[in-house]
């Protein structure tokens, strides 16, 4: 906590949010209710919540797609809902990715439609095409396919160059919504290992919102637990999977390897501590095993 | 002898891509002699990563697309015969992904009446259907509900629901809960196997979830066209390293077990639940405890 | 936002108006709006509005839902309102200012025109708040089935309509999603001149359009695997048959015409 406060300057500082839609209508809805969070500089944050918890509003705040019904949204020190703050500038800074991505592909070429945020930037043409470049590259799509029309790509390259149509903006907050929707295990993977090296470049916070534990207790430093528009729990992985039984009242569940070291220690094998990935069990198990079979 | 519910004998499918010409420009075998059985009240998944050749492959069970090669049986009726076409479509309904996109009417009573009106049931039998259905699949209470404002899950569960109502032998769910949130999954996944018990209905489930098919009766890998695999969940989920090479996974204690395998801790093959680790953990360390 | 559009959204409640026959009410609006256009005199007023309302009293549809429906056409109102109110001169001048006057004839048209344009929206709607998508395609169905001998595929529209419908309010949430994402790469459809708003609509159609023929591809593949064949042959859930009430209903919407037609004959009040 003390390294995130080190300087709020370079933070995002959510202040007793609030978000209310459809008021005085029958569909009220009190979405976000006094959310108060810093989101540090460089961090790999995992946002977890089932659907309706408010963990789409949250994002959608970040980047002032919504503005809260009360409180405050800072980015690096500038109120972002002050009427002189530059709204279309914060978008370049704070991308985000949204669900199904591929579905917002238009252009006829992947180069052009990598190019749109960039263009709307006002960036000079060679400037957009380094950014666009850079980017493909990073996402993993191959030189032949800069020309192909989006619409003829595989799903999995599909998803993958409209996520590079976000980098290309060189955000220092990349958001985003499920990435791995309606992935293969394959699919996801490349995806997600893409994000992970996007984020090991530095420089870059990244939000990972997704409905699998495992995934972002493989990939996430912190995760932040939605429920009712409510942040349940924020912490390092290992302290948010210790609630397991508070995350399945609920509707959640911490991984499975979680549940088995949580087991395997109730039955009288000695780990060290719970697991919360598959190399981290690994680790402990096999620590036991050459401890007890000495 | 049990009798078939889905036979393929030798089924081959091609894409075939012309140009504006209507010159052929290029040739794609989606599904390279494939030969699968399905029996009479069974729970088979098919499994298989995107491209494999499986949404293909359930396309054919309905009579969607028309085998290049090979045969088709529903109920023993060959999908190439045009005049058991309905016959066929009844016998074995479809369930697709995207649930916004398969239901026709904006009243969830009136959706899951579409399939009986369609082949001609009398009004006061279909009243009958639509409410068995809906009773079956546990959304009764939404029956004068818009679509609309239910959730992934409860919309599959109507479009089951609005399979149900012709009164099929056989349900293929083509990647059902592949849009769907965890809790809409596990709604899904307890519905069919509810259906598959107490209605008798063969299910036949195409996913790429590995944790949706360990409590199918048999499970089928695809990969490239061609059915890969086959067996019992443990018997497939014993071969890690063969599924990961069609680029599928599997559960997480079944992949640790298989690791800590290798790394000569021995445990047993198909090891697919905690309990059933924890259990396989326990013998072993007992065992090497009394050897040493 | 745009969900707040009530227009044509069913409500669903039971009411002897829900009950109605589709055709009925189908007839119903029809002779009401051509009956608001006919009708002179303040008695016709009279009973138009005592019409529509012993009609909402009975439909149990809030009034609260029913004046949000005239939100969407508030604008249009508005404009009626002003045309009528600056362009008529007739009768006294009330008040004037620059060009602008304003007399009595102009505020009593501009008034009663609005009337007009709120029983006509409230008279429509009534029945899209009471009438399901499906019955009423159904009623559309039967009542023009003679249109049939001439070659009209009515079963082909019916459906095409009930389908739409369905759809409307995806494809809006859907539009909601894609202009945010692109607001999101920076696209911008709010300012600039008209052409610049144009084209910055394109990568919100494009994406749009794709998804909707997906879903009409998804949809109809669907369709088919449920035994869809058009028409022919098909059975349905709740066919259409008059019943007492339906009788009842004629009867009184007679009755209301009879009323209005007489209305324009009585001298008084004129």
């Amino acid at each position: 906590m003390d390294a995130q406060r080190r300087n709020l300057k370079e933070c995002m500082v959510l202040d007793h949010v609030n978000y209310v839609y459809g008021a005085g209508t029958a569909y009220e809805k009190h979405a976000l209710q006094d959310i108060n969070l810093v989101l540090g500089k460089n961090e790999f944050i995992g946002l977890i919540g089932h659907t309706g918890s408010g963990k789409s509003t949250l994002i959608q705040h970040l980047n002032g797609l919504l503005q809260p019904t009360s409180g405050h949204i800072y980015y690096k020190g500038n109120d972002i809902g002050a009427k002189e703050f530059n709204k279309k500038e914060l978008r370049s800074h704070v991308g985000l990715v949204f669900q199904y991505p591929e579905h917002q592909l238009f252009e006829t070429t992947v180069v052009k439609d990598v190019a749109f945020g960039p263009k709307n930037m006002g960036l000079p043409q060679l400037e957009v095409d380094m950014r666009v470049f850079a980017a493909l590259k990073e996402v993993g799509i191959s030189e032949e396919l800069y020309d192909a029309s989006p619409f003829e790509l595989s799903g999995g390259q599909k998803r993958r160059v409209a996520i590079a149509g976000v980098l290309a903006m060189r955000p220092e907050f990349l958001i985003l919504d499920e990435p791995t929707a309606g992935l293969d295990p394959r699919g996801r993977d490349e995806i997600l290992d893409r994000i992970a090296e996007i984020h090991a470049e530095g420089n870059r916070t990244v939000i990972l919102v997704s409905h699998s534990m495992e995934d972002v207790a493989k990939y996430a430093t912190r995760l932040i637990v939605m429920n009712k528009g409510n942040v349940f729990a924020d912490g390092s992985p290992r302290e948010v999977f210790e609630l397991y039984r508070e995350l399945e009242e609920i509707g959640l569940a911490a991984p499975q390897v979680t549940y088995l070291s949580e087991r395997l220690r109730e039955a009288g094998v000695a780990l060290a501590q719970n697991a919360t990935t598959l190399a981290e069990a690994r680790e402990l198990l096999l620590a036991d095993w050459k401890g007890g079979s000495r | 002898m049990k009798k078939n519910m889905l036979r393929t004998e030798n089924l081959v499918f091609e894409y075939i891509r012309r140009d504006e010409e209507g010159n052929v420009e290029s040739i794609n075998k989606a599904l390279d002699d494939v030969s699968l059985e399905v029996s009479r009240g069974e729970f088979v998944a098919i499994l298989g990563h995107n491209g494999s050749g499986k949404s293909t492959a359930a396309k054919h069970m309905n009579a969607l697309l028309s085998p290049t090669e090979g045969n088709v049986f529903v109920n023993e009726m060959n999908t190439k015969d045009e005049a058991l076409l309905w016959e066929i479509r009844k016998s074995a309904g479809m369930v697709f992904q995207n649930p916004d996109n398969q239901i026709i009417a904006s009243v969830v009573e009136e959706d899951v009446a579409f399939g009986p009106e369609n082949i001609g049931i009398p009004t006061k039998d279909i009243w009958k259907r639509v409410e068995d259905s809906l009773e079956a699949v546990g959304m009764t209470a939404y029956r004068t509900h818009s679509p609309n404002r239910l959730s992934g899950g409860q919309k599959q569960r109507v479009a089951i629901a609005g399979i149900m109502a012709m009164r099929p032998d056989c349900i293929v769910l083509d990647e059902p809960t592949a849009m769907l949130d965890p809790a809409g999954r596990k709604e899904v996944l307890r519905t069919l196997h509810e259906l598959n018990k107490n209605e008798g209905v063969t299910i036949l489930l195409i996913t790429h979830y590995m944790d949706e098919v360990i409590d199918a009766d048999r499970v089928i890998v695809m990969d490239s066209g061609k059915a890969v695999m086959q067996g019992t969940p443990r018997e497939v989920f014993s071969q890690v390293k063969r599924l990961k090479e069609y680029r599928l996974e599997v559960p997480q204690v079944t992949e640790l077990a298989y690791e800590l395998k290798q790394a000569g801790v021995p445990l047993p093959d198909g090891i697919l639940t905690v309990d059933e680790f924890t259990q396989a953990y326990l013998q072993a360390k007992n065992k090497c405890y009394y050897d040493v | 936002m745009i969900r707040d559009i009530t227009i044509g959204q069913y409500y669903p409640v039971d009411s002897p108006i829900h009950r109605l026959d589709p055709r009925v009410k189908l007839s119903a609006t029809m002779l009401y709006l051509v009956s608001l256009f006919v009708f002179s005199g303040y008695l016709g007023y009279v009973l138009a509005i005592a019409f529509v309302a012993v009609c909402v009293k009975l439909s149990r549809v809030p009034f609260r839902y029913i004046v949000r429906g005239l939100k969407p056409v508030l604008m249009l109102l508005i404009i009626t309102l002003l045309f009528n109110i600056f362009l008529t001169k007739q009768g006294t001048e009330l008040a004037s200012f620059w060009i602008f006057h304003i007399y009595d004839e102009g505020l009593i048209t501009a008034a009663l025109m609005g009337l007009r344009l709120v029983l006509l929206v409230i008279g429509s709607s009534l029945m899209t708040f009471t009438t399901t998508p499906n019955q009423l395609t159904d009623g559309l169905e039967k009542g023009l089935r003679g249109l049939k001998v001439i070659h009209v595929p009515v079963h082909e529209i019916a459906m095409m309509m009930s389908i739409a419908l369905r759809f409307i309010p995806i494809l809006v949430e859907e539009t909601d999603k894609i202009m945010k994402a692109q607001q999101a790469r920076g696209a911008d459809f709010e300012s600039g001149k008209l052409l610049q708003r144009v084209k910055a609509l394109i990568p919100l159609l494009v994406p749009l359009i794709v998804s909707a023929f997906r879903r009409a591809s998804d949809l109809a593949m669907a369709m088919e695997a449920r035994c869809y064949h058009g028409g022919e042959g098909r059975t349905k859930m709740k066919p259409l048959h008059y019943k007492k009430l339906d009788y009842v209903g004629y009867l009184v919407l007679a009755g209301y015409l009879g009323l209005v037609i007489g209305s324009s004959f009585v001298p008084f009040l004129k």
